[in-house]
């Protein structure tokens, strides 16, 4: 298990291959990537920061994974989340998931992203040419992490 | 990383008195020491990341009560942390909900709904 905060970027195949490296039962990799969009809510962004709270963040993202590795029969979980400030078609999040079969990879992957939308202390503040704002959050998040 | 180390994450210069005790005067009263840390939105609109309470009281408090406490100074205390407002705790890092007793050394931290991902 891999859950690593930063400011900098992350290269996605050498994280995947490092995912992979030595175990030869994993049959399917499942990886999400979460980037900046240009606009959100009707507005143009110029960029972001995201904020955390070092610690509990962490926390937080590990007891996620090793909720997932309780309930899916996975053999790896990668999470790297990115803080500070970022601009569009920046790398937020990664989330990368090994697994003997596609089905158990899959669900573990969206089901750590759902738990991380609703649970893991982030936040982010966009900017935008009327000003900076604090991105609201959404319900549909709760109802999709209500799911599992 | 330690708790505020980061240059992202919360800052501790609280612009505000940051000591407020309540119910100074009741009788056999403890008093109790509570960290409270403030983040994203909520560090912005109290224009402080964080203090430090000492409550004098008989009862053990709560998050609730703790909320009580903060909203009695009215202004943005009491329009961000009125009921019905969206706010989450954590004590000692670990997501709660507001009936959870709070004790002496114990760090609350109160902040919005997360925005992550």
């Amino acid at each position: 298990m891999t859950v690593r905060v930063q400011t900098g970027d992350f290269d996605v195949g050498a994280e995947i291959a490092r995912l992979r490296s030595g175990d030869r039962s994993v049959g399917a990799v499942a990886a999400f990537i979460g980037t900046v969009r240009d606009v959100n809510d009707a507005a143009a962004i110029t960029g972001m920061t995201l904020e955390h709270y070092p610690g509990m963040t962490e926390a937080a993202l590990e007891d996620i994974v090793a909720d997932a590795r309780r309930r899916f029969d996975v053999a790896d979980v990668v999470v790297i989340h990115r803080v500070g400030p970022l601009v569009p078609g920046d790398q937020i999040v990664l989330v990368g998931v090994t697994s003997a079969h596609r089905a158990m990879a899959f669900d573990a992957c969206e089901f750590v992203m759902d738990m991380l939308k609703t649970r893991a202390p982030f936040w982010k503040k966009e900017r935008t040419p009327e000003g900076e704002r604090w991105v609201e959050a959404r319900a549909s998040d709760d109802e999709a992490a209500r799911r599992w | 990383m330690k708790t505020g180390a980061s240059a992202f994450g919360a800052s501790f210069s609280c612009l505000m008195a940051s000591t407020v005790p309540t119910m100074r005067d009741a009788p056999a009263s403890t008093l109790v020491s509570v960290r409270i840390v403030y983040l994203a939105r909520l560090r912005e609109a109290f224009g402080c990341g964080g203090e430090t309470l000492h409550l004098a009281t008989d009862d053990t408090p709560t998050v609730d009560s703790i909320v009580e406490t903060l909203v009695r100074r009215g202004g943005a205390w009491a329009d961000e942390l009125a009921p019905g407002r969206a706010v989450r705790f954590a004590v000692n890092q670990k997501l709660v909900r507001r009936a959870q007793a709070v004790a002496n050394g114990d760090e609350l931290a109160v902040f919005p709904p997360v925005t992550g991902g």
